[in-house]
């Protein structure tokens, strides 16, 4: 039954397929709504304001940007380490990047106050600006990626694959240190400010990446009735483990630095301590959920054996990734900005109090309409195109694990 | 014949008449831009030799007045709300000092940068500095991402959340953009002072002194030169073109 459709099936689910498109495309309808509606009325429907600038939809839409520069480090360590494990799994790979590229980057688009200028931002450059290198750094990545892509799956090019997949590793490192640095740049707030940025969102973009390739090849193995070789399992959570150990590194350097600066503390304090859901988010969302605990699931004895295991430790670490994306846009600029240090500020435009953000419903329809989007091209891809990762075993046995 | 004669002497006058009104239309304007040449015509360009900058004396200003946040709701035609999402271009913030409990009231706007990092970060270039150092929002190519708000270390820019009606024709705002204090560049191309600065005056106060840094004769810079002054958030030289004294 409508076999020629599904070439990547080992047999055919047309009825699961629909439905999976159906929910991604309700989720994808919701936001376009929500877009439309804050179109009309303006941002007074977020909980958005002139202190928290960026909100949920930025905590989604940077998410995603990050893990797409990190699912495509799957391919990276195929073509460009030549790991013939990661090798076959370089379409999948490449082909996520795309989808959560565009995601994340509708979210961006879809939340401006001007939406309708996009062809603005695409044309008027300031090339000082870190957000424009950004824009060229997307945009770029599509082109690169995507011919990347071709070279993988079309016979004739394999050739090139080499080289264009080097190429895109270079740039999605360039990308990745972009985005870190739109933070990273931003001297006069405490909560940024910090050429850590740039390193430590590379570092956490392999962690999420491989947290969600991990959670798609899963899916795409039991969709197949298809189980994965355990060697493999083996080898990709323990390097997701060394990815999660790394970010609690870099993590545990930014917030140690800070707190050797006097003039940091206050912001550390507020972080670690006393911020209310910041703090709470921090420690229990970035550290634990995404840290402590699948590092304990993967590295436990049963892991081995265990798809389940290890999909649950890449949840984890998704979350955990969204909180830390929460805790570093939102929380950096809930703690207020310090324009006379040693003294004690107040007025009616709230200088000198930690400033509240409560989202509204439409920012989380906007911020979901980007993981539905990357959901909904991911569906119809794996659908179209033979994207199951091809092991040859006998290969996987010169590999060095 | 004598009327002859006095038709000659007639158009004689008419055409002195007119070549005199001609020779004053001619050489009127030069005459006239002599004596206005600090009010800038809409073609000319903004000049790079003049700074414009703003002094502000944080011991006269009132405590409690709020005067000059009043006058520039009205030029700029803003709600004047206070509320988390409404704009506000300049408003007044009380400082305490922690180690003695000296406390200032001084108002707070854009600072009119020379290095401005909302100019450097913003992606299209709309956030922009025109050459006589005003800070300005072109808002025909802002996209509204606010990222300069994210920049700005003095916290002086505010985001359009809603629609606007009845604006100020002559400060068109919009919404979807990112807004602040332009010095009241349609002022100032008048030669006029900012709305706020004329409310200090005008209510007596004096605390605001506004002019071109760029000449050394100017009130401003005689004030800056026999007092010192202070640049907020000195640390990040961003040479402000809003100094303070008396904090």
């Amino acid at each position: 039954m409508a076999n020629e459709n599904c070439i990547n099936q080992q047999e055919c689910k047309p009825t699961q397929f629909w439905a999976l498109l159906g929910l991604g495309g309700l989720v994808v309808l919701s936001s376009l709504y929500a877009f439309f509606t804050l179109e009309h009325h303006g941002h007074v429907l977020t909980g958005m304001n002139n202190q928290i600038v960026w909100g949920l939809p930025h905590v989604f839409a940077v998410f995603l940007i990050v893990a797409a520069s990190g699912v495509l480090n799957v391919a990276s360590i195929g073509s460009v380490f030549g790991k013939k494990l990661y090798k076959a799994r370089a379409p999948l790979s490449g082909m996520l990047a795309l989808s959560m590229l565009a995601g994340g980057l509708a979210v961006l688009v879809l939340d401006l106050g001007r939406p309708d200028r996009l062809v603005v931002a695409m044309t008027y450059y300031n090339f000082k600006s870190i957000f424009a290198w950004n824009m060229i750094f997307y945009n770029g990545f599509f082109a690169i990626v995507g011919l990347y892509l071709i070279t993988l799956m079309d016979r004739n090019l394999k050739s090139y694959s080499t080289t264009v997949g080097f190429i895109a590793f270079l740039w999605r490192i360039a990308l990745t240190t972009a985005t870190g640095s739109i933070f990273g740049f931003l001297v006069a707030r405490v909560g940024y400010n910090s050429a850590l940025m740039a390193p430590m969102f590379i570092i956490m973009s392999f962690a999420y990446g491989l947290a969600v390739f991990l959670l798609v090849q899963t899916v795409m193995y039991k969709w197949n009735n298809l189980a994965l070789d355990e060697r493999i399992l083996i080898r990709m959570k323990n390097l997701l483990g060394v990815f999660i150990a790394a970010s609690l590194y870099f993590t545990v350097v930014f917030h140690l630095t800070n707190l050797y600066f006097a003039k940091q503390w206050e912001f550390e304090r507020f972080i670690l301590l006393e911020g209310g859901v910041y703090t709470m988010v921090f420690w229990i969302g970035q550290i634990i959920i995404g840290g402590i605990l699948p590092l304990l699931l993967l590295f436990s004895p049963g892991a081995r054996h265990s798809t389940g295991m290890v999909m649950v430790a890449a949840l984890l670490v998704i979350l955990g990734g969204m909180s830390q994306m929460f805790v570093t846009i939102v929380g950096g600029q809930a703690y207020p900005l310090v324009l006379f240090p040693g003294y004690q500020e107040s007025s009616t435009f709230y200088d000198g109090v930690i400033n509240t953000y409560t989202p509204t419903i439409w920012e989380y329809m906007l911020g979901m309409g980007g993981v539905g989007i990357a959901f909904v091209l991911t569906v119809i891809a794996v659908r179209a195109f033979k994207f199951l990762p091809q092991d040859d075993f006998k290969a996987l046995e010169t590999d060095d694990a | 014949m004598n009327d002859t004669v006095e038709n000659k002497v007639e158009e004689r006058r008419n055409f002195l008449k007119t070549g005199a009104v001609v020779a004053a239309a001619t050489v009127a304007p030069g005459v006239l831009m002599y004596g206005v040449a600090h009010s800038r015509a809409p073609e000319e360009a903004a000049s790079g030799n003049v700074r414009w900058g703003m002094l502000i004396d944080s011991s006269k200003c009132g405590d409690g007045c709020n005067d000059c946040v009043t006058a520039c709701n009205t030029e700029n035609g803003l709600s004047g709300e206070t509320g988390p999402q409404d704009t506000q271009y300049i408003r007044k913030l009380d400082i305490k000092d922690l180690r003695n409990g000296r406390v200032h009231s001084l108002p707070m706007l854009c600072q009119h940068c020379e290095n401005p990092p909302c100019v450097d970060v913003c992606p299209t270039g709309a956030s922009m500095k025109r050459a006589d150092g005003i800070v300005l929002v072109d808002r025909h190519i802002c996209i509204g991402c606010r990222y300069c708000m994210m920049a700005c270390p003095y916290k002086a820019r505010s985001f359009v959340h809603e629609p606007l009606t009845d604006q100020n024709p002559e400060v068109p705002r919009g919404k979807g953009c990112v807004e602040s204090c332009t010095f009241c560049v349609q002022r100032v191309d008048r030669d006029e002072n900012p709305a706020c600065v004329d409310a200090c005056n005008s209510n007596g106060h004096m605390a605001m002194l506004f002019g071109d840094l760029n000449d050394p004769q100017s009130p401003v810079s005689l004030a800056m030169q026999t007092q010192p002054s202070t640049e907020v958030r000195a640390d990040l030289r961003l040479n402000t073109g809003v100094r303070y004294q008396g904090i």
